[in-house]
């Protein structure tokens, strides 16, 4: 195999004449407010935006697209955030007539509404093992919070106010320790043993009658699964904290352990990982949480009830209130219960199954470190002596979305990389030839990349230090 | 399809001789060796989840959305539908947008960027302000960040004011964002649907980090008192937030010239259909905030050949960086949702905002005028500006108009026992005049 990348041309305009100007470049207009019926002292005088036709504005967003790389361009191997394709039929489902209700409706006029929500709750407790399952929280950060809340609430209602840290392992995800503060916790972070899993002496060290929680993901960042979660759950339980699953990485799992099972008393999905629900540019997700039965009474207002004329709304008696102003991020959760019935039991068991095959499969094929064994859905490499954040950047190149970089840091220059099952093995191959073609690159090769993709490397500390957040603060020869 | 199992999920795409080698490669027999979960916490059940087709699928979730009755809604109170126009569903489904995540690698992702540059920027035109992030979740998580920021601004005081007639689940949001920081939540008083500023200035104290206003508000009335407002908050040192929305800021004066520190809102008014309360949160505030901002922020730069780029900018301030001392724990936002506000609000162009917003004004004065005329029925309840919707008063009991409403197919909110809140928008106007007939047999 050469060492020369394939000529990919990623997300990318050919001819620089191309480049597509802002929109305030095309056609600003100002248009005067004369004819709005208010008073002078209520409304602007005018309004200045670009004034454009259909077909001018179909051919912007059109060459846009093309200048963005998403899971159908190619291999998206961002680890921790399971970047698997997402069906087509769903976004057909999501705008089904009937789909599009005002969320004030009155229940008994929304029974469709009401038996997609309650069907979706239950096919999630069931996955996780969980007793009731709550959908508003608008993504995986929100049921974080959510789960925080719950917790809190939770010791409260037992008379138990000094419980005011949560232990965090150092390799969590960050919005982990930032959920925890935003619920007015202290946070407490353990260090991972040499096998790359919870220090259980660091953790017993770190719990007492503080103990609010323990916040877990398993298998944990690094791919592992914590073979001790049992003893962990024990010792957690015992110092009368609560454990909390990260379901982030719940796609290695399906069908074969359950966080209950595991011991988590409280846990969030996201469906946007697991669930095949599309990213977006970044969201919207989901991040519905399952609890225990002896939290289920703190689930946020309302939940969806099975009654024996229908279906209701129902405010649990010690609910913490809401995380969202309605329910939640709706087009998504129709999304991922079609996925999940379209794969049913024996398509989720192979999806996670094709997931943990396909990261292994590259893990053997690709010639840098992987510090930490056996991994599941994903793997840690080091890049050794190359940047990690430069390796990401020449990868590019050879048409690959890079790995997660420098994170978590408890391997030095990180590439997180997560596959999903989405890849056949001839991508891996590729993947694996990309990665180890760049093993033997020079710095120079790799410092000069990327080069065939929609900008050159891009300059991040002239955009931090002088910030253009707008086209009104744009100088006209940028 | 025949070389696949039917044991497999339709999207992985391993032959049953590529999984054979693969394992073969790895020196196992069978993928569950890969697996080293313990015993006890292994799953041995099923989850009882038949798997379907595609057409299977659609013909069941349609028949169960079809229990939904087909009411004609006047519902709004906060959450509100206009048309949205094709180009908006046919470009933000475009696969490269939509199945793209957050921009970590800005060289394949200009894209996108450009169009959340673009979105942060017709925001900051109707605003005024000079900053816009790239998304919140929704309207009420976005008033609950606002009250944070107020907070790193001023972290010596603990009181936000919000009006009396918040919608209970904002209040709800806002209080969980902010408990846990120390907060106290204080509700001011409003007179005929604006707020009583007498009252509220003997609430302005120096322990008041932020007061939040609604212009239009929960009764749809626009407020008339903003600049007096702001001028009380920065008198005593407070912050002044206007929650609202794009299609009403298109006429509306703009928040910065009135005082306001921070505009937050729900920007999916342009974007998305009803979607059963989903949104996107709209976020702007004064530059001098810049360091303290929640949530993303592209800004532009420029690349190794010194063309024009864009990135995501100040990341540490964010959670996978700060960590606990992130400004915010969001990650995951709606970066997708903003993407439909900006290409709509770009179809709209300057022209179709200001009529939409007239239209706004038009139709609700249009129908409270129709109604009024209904012996029994005062509308609107009070004699503001009104923006898509207004408040009527029935002398018959609110809850009876609402199931008698809903008999003849219509859905609308009760907000009080003889008070009932009427929106009309583009999306339902063509049903206007037989609302009204209807509402007049109800009420007879």
């Amino acid at each position: 195999m050469s060492n020369s990348p394939p000529h990919y041309d990623q997300a990318k305009w050919t001819s620089q004449s191309v480049y597509e100007p802002l929109l305030s470049e095309k056609n600003m207009t100002e248009v005067s407010l004369d004819g709005v019926p208010l008073p002078p002292n209520l409304k602007r005088s005018s309004l200045t935006l670009p004034s454009l036709s259909e077909p001018e504005l179909a051919r912007h967003y059109t060459r846009l697209s093309q200048m963005t790389y998403g899971v159908d361009s190619g291999p998206y191997l961002l680890g921790s955030c399971t970047m698997k394709y997402n069906p087509k039929f769903t976004e057909d489902v999501a705008v089904l007539p009937g789909c599009s209700m005002h969320p004030d409706r009155a229940p008994h006029t929304i029974q469709g509404t009401l038996e997609i929500l309650y069907t979706l709750q239950e096919h999630l407790a069931t996955i996780g093992g969980m007793d009731a399952v709550t959908l508003q929280p608008p993504a995986g950060a929100a049921g974080e919070f959510t789960g925080i809340l719950i917790i809190k609430a939770f010791h409260e209602s037992n008379g138990d106010f000094s419980r005011n840290e949560i232990i965090i392992p150092e390799s969590a995800h960050g919005t982990n320790p930032a959920s925890a503060a935003l619920g007015g916790y202290k946070t407490i972070e353990i260090p991972s043993n040499e096998q790359g899993t919870v220090n259980i002496d660091a953790l017993q060290a770190a719990l007492s009658e503080n103990t609010a929680a323990l916040m877990l993901t398993n298998p944990n960042t690094l791919g592992l699964f914590e073979l001790e979660i049992e003893l962990i759950a024990s010792m957690v339980h015992k110092a009368g904290g609560l454990l909390y699953y990260d379901g982030a990485n719940l796609n290695a799992l399906l069908g074969r352990s359950r966080p209950r099972d595991m011991g988590f008393d409280i846990m969030h999905y996201n469906v946007h990982k697991t669930f095949a629900t599309p990213h977006g540019g970044g969201g919207p997700g989901a991040g519905p949480v399952g609890v225990v039965s002896k939290l289920e009474s703190f689930l946020p207002a309302p939940i969806v009830i099975k009654t024996k004329s229908g279906f209701d709304l129902f405010t649990p008696e010690n609910t913490i209130g809401k995380v969202h102003g309605f329910y939640g991020n709706w087009l998504c959760l129709v999304k991922a219960l079609a996925y999940i019935l379209r794969l049913g039991d024996r398509g989720l068991l192979d999806a996670s199954a094709k997931a943990v095959l396909n990261a292994n499969y590259l893990g053997s094929k690709i010639q840098y470190e992987i510090p930490f064994r056996p991994f599941y859905h994903e793997f840690v490499a080091s890049s050794g002596d190359q940047d990690a954040a430069e390796v990401a950047k020449r990868l590019l190149d050879y048409g690959v979305h890079p790995p997660t970089t420098k994170w978590p840091l408890i391997v030095p220059q990180a590439l997180l990389v997560e596959p999903t099952e989405s890849e056949n093995k001839s991508t891996l191959d590729q993947i694996a030839a990309s990665f180890n073609a760049v093993l033997t690159e020079d710095q120079s090769t790799l410092k000069s990349a990327p080069n065939s993709t929609a900008s050159a490397r891009i300059d991040q500390t002239t955009a931090a230090r002088f910030p253009i957040l707008s086209w009104h603060a744009l100088d006209p020869s940028l | 399809m025949t070389n696949f199992p039917s044991t497999q999920s339709p999207y992985t795409p391993h032959t049953p001789a590529d999984v054979e080698a693969m394992l073969s490669h790895l020196g196992f027999e069978s993928i569950d060796d890969l697996f080293n979960i313990p015993p006890p916490i292994q799953f041995s059940d099923s989850f009882k989840i038949q798997p379907r087709s595609e057409h299977e699928i659609k013909t069941e979730l349609k028949g169960i959305f079809d229990k939904n009755l087909p009411l004609v809604e006047f519902l709004g109170h906060g959450y509100y539908s206009h048309y949205i126009p094709s180009l908006v569903d046919h470009i933000s489904d475009r696969s490269e947008f939509l199945t793209s995540y957050t921009q970590y690698q800005p060289e394949i992702s200009q894209g996108f960027l450009q169009v959340l540059f673009e979105y942060q920027s017709l925001i900051v035109e109707l605003t005024g302000l000079e900053i816009a992030n790239s998304s919140m979740y929704d309207f009420a998580t976005s008033i609950g960040e606002a009250a944070l920021l107020s907070g790193r601004i001023s972290p010596t005081r603990t009181k936000i004011l919000v009006p009396d007639i918040l919608r209970s689940e904002r209040l709800s949001v806002l209080k969980n964002y902010t408990s846990n920081s120390g907060f106290k939540i204080e509700s001011y008083p409003t007179r005929d649907s604006n707020t009583d500023i007498e009252k509220l200035e003997n609430l302005f104290s120096d322990d008041v980090s932020m007061i939040y206003i609604e212009s239009p508000n929960s009764h749809g009335a626009l407020e008339e008192s903003i600049k007096d407002i702001s001028e009380m908050a920065h008198a005593s040192g407070s912050l002044c937030c206007l929650g609202t929305d794009p299609i009403a800021l298109s006429i509306l004066e703009v928040p910065s010239s009135l005082g306001v520190d921070i505009v937050v809102g729900d920007a999916s008014v342009l974007g998305l259909p009803n979607a059963y309360g989903m949104g996107v949160g709209l976020f702007a505030c004064r530059s001098d905030y810049l360091r303290k901002v929640p949530g993303r922020l592209v800004g532009i730069t420029k690349d190794a050949t010194n063309r024009r780029a864009y990135t995501l900018t100040l990341q540490t301030r964010e959670q996978h960086i700060r960590r606990e001392r992130a400004t915010s724990n969001i990650c995951t936002n709606q970066a997708w949702v903003a993407l439909r506000t900006a290409i709509h609000a770009a179809y709209l162009g300057p022209h179709g905002l200001i009529n939409l917003a007239k239209q706004c004004i038009e139709l609700p004065l249009e129908l409270s005028s129709k109604l009024d005329t209904i012996e029994g029925v005062h509308a609107p309840s009070h004699s503001r500006h009104h923006f898509r919707e207004f408040v009527v008063r029935t002398d018959k009991k609110a809850m009876e108009v609402v199931q008698s409403l809903e008999v003849k197919g219509y859905a609308v909110s009760a907000i009080g026992d003889h008070e009932l809140l009427i929106c009309v928008t583009d999306t339902n106007s063509s049903h206007i005049d037989a609302f009204v007939d209807a509402f007049k047999e109800v009420i007879s």
